[in-house]
């Protein structure tokens, strides 16, 4: 008798829980910002493995600048101990103003990449009056594969500083084979003053 | 003593799995693929469930992988059954739009009429122009609502980013419906032309009770 059954040899009541499965959104790590000038989950880390799982989610919830109106962006490690994986992407937008004096859907030429290894933005304009935050999530697929390039795709959306609710939405593909073994979240200007970031396998 | 500790009583060795709850994606089936020439989810078939049990289905499909390139490349395609697999020709109505930047710098967004379906029978479009390179893939998910359904059309949303020959990145947005009030209990996936080289497609069902 060995594992979950041993485990629960004897219990007429409650239930020690089996490992986690297919199907099921194993959370891997969560970190708060606090004034942090980036959040970084790097392999190997505080529990973090980008090796287990074909697909990785990133949810982010009540990100505070410290900055009024600047980018939320994010970067991908590919080996070294440097931010830069080659990316090309693709970013569209939809916004819509509060005093309902604009709206529009329109592709965002200064937040693609073509061959870059700078940040990739995931939002503009992120507001920083006390109710103002960003959210969204971002799906990496299958970043330790060494073969074909690695995709992602986010949708976030912010409450912009010049009060309208606008929504990214990118695409795009790290261009290197080489395994992702980092993936940092910063704001362009300014620290994260606060908010939560959560890495989930599936 | 009661559920899935009673039914583990005894065992010395495997586990009973205590049933998919509501909010829990449960993995029914991976396929994958090597010079296949079509991936085929058929309820009954393999361990597939593609029935009443969920109401909501997703499919992942991660670093599928055309077997080649002809002119500006393959369209990468998905159709829906229903007789399990005997004919995959659900009529469809869609939309397709979709994000745009090579690696040469040009870009925009854009409705394609070409890839979008009015009461069409065959395979809805998912990406188009895929690159043969062979670093090149498309990842992404389509989630199939309530496809046993026999009052309803069945809806289905996907989501994917993809290397396409230019070369460059696409992120297509495809939406649509399957526009037949009998039970779909079979979804293909294929290249509208060569095999289906690599990739690993994986079936989630979401329950709601």
């Amino acid at each position: 008798m060995s594992g979950i059954i041993a485990q629960n040899s004897g219990r007429h009541t409650g239930l020690v829980k089996a490992s986690s499965a297919d199907g099921v959104w194993n959370l891997i790590k969560t970190y708060t910002a606090s004034s942090d000038s980036t959040l970084s989950f790097v392999e190997g880390t505080d529990g973090v493995d980008f090796t287990a799982y074909d697909e990785y989610v990133f949810k982010f919830y009540n990100i505070h600048p410290e900055t009024d109106d600047t980018y939320f962006q994010v970067n991908f490690r590919d080996g070294s101990t440097a931010y830069d994986a080659t990316k090309t992407t693709t970013v569209f937008r939809n916004y819509h103003f509060e005093d309902d004096s604009g709206a529009a859907l329109e592709y965002e030429t200064g937040g693609d990449v073509a061959q870059g290894t700078g940040v990739q933005y995931l939002v503009q304009g992120c507001g920083n009056d006390n109710d103002m935050c960003t959210a969204g999530t971002l799906t990496l697929y299958d970043p330790s594969n060494t073969t074909f390039v690695k995709h992602f795709i986010a949708r976030t959306n912010t409450v912009h500083a010049s009060d309208l609710t606008m929504k990214w939405y990118v695409g795009g593909y790290c261009n290197v084979t080489a395994a992702i073994d980092g993936v940092q979240f910063s704001f362009a200007s300014g620290n994260i003053d606060a908010g939560t970031i959560s890495l989930y396998g599936i | 003593m009661t559920g899935i500790i009673s039914d583990n009583v005894g065992r010395t060795s495997g586990l009973v799995k205590s049933a998919g709850g509501g909010g829990a994606w449960t993995l029914i089936k991976t396929l994958t693929a090597s010079s296949d020439s079509a991936l085929s989810f058929v309820d009954g078939t393999d361990d597939v469930v593609l029935d009443s049990t969920y109401p909501i289905y997703k499919f992942v499909y991660t670093n599928a992988h055309p077997s080649q390139q002809s002119g500006d490349g393959e369209e990468f395609q998905f159709n829906l059954s229903e007789d399990t697999g005997s004919s995959y020709a659900v009529t469809k109505t869609t939309t397709f739009f979709r994000g745009r930047h090579t690696e040469a710098d040009a870009s925009n967004v854009a409705y394609v009429t070409d890839f979008d379906l009015a009461q069409g029978t065959g395979f809805q479009t998912l990406s188009a122009n895929n690159s043969g390179d062979n670093d090149s893939s498309n990842s992404g998910e389509m989630w199939l609502f309530n496809p046993s359904s026999t009052v309803f059309v069945k809806h289905f949303i996907a989501r994917s980013n993809y290397m396409m020959s230019a070369p460059g990145c696409f992120s297509p947005f495809v939406a649509g419906y399957g526009n037949t009030t009998s039970a779909v209990d079979a979804v293909q996936f294929k290249f509208s032309a060569g095999n289906i080289d690599a990739g690993t497609f994986k079936l989630y069902g979401l329950g709601d009770s």
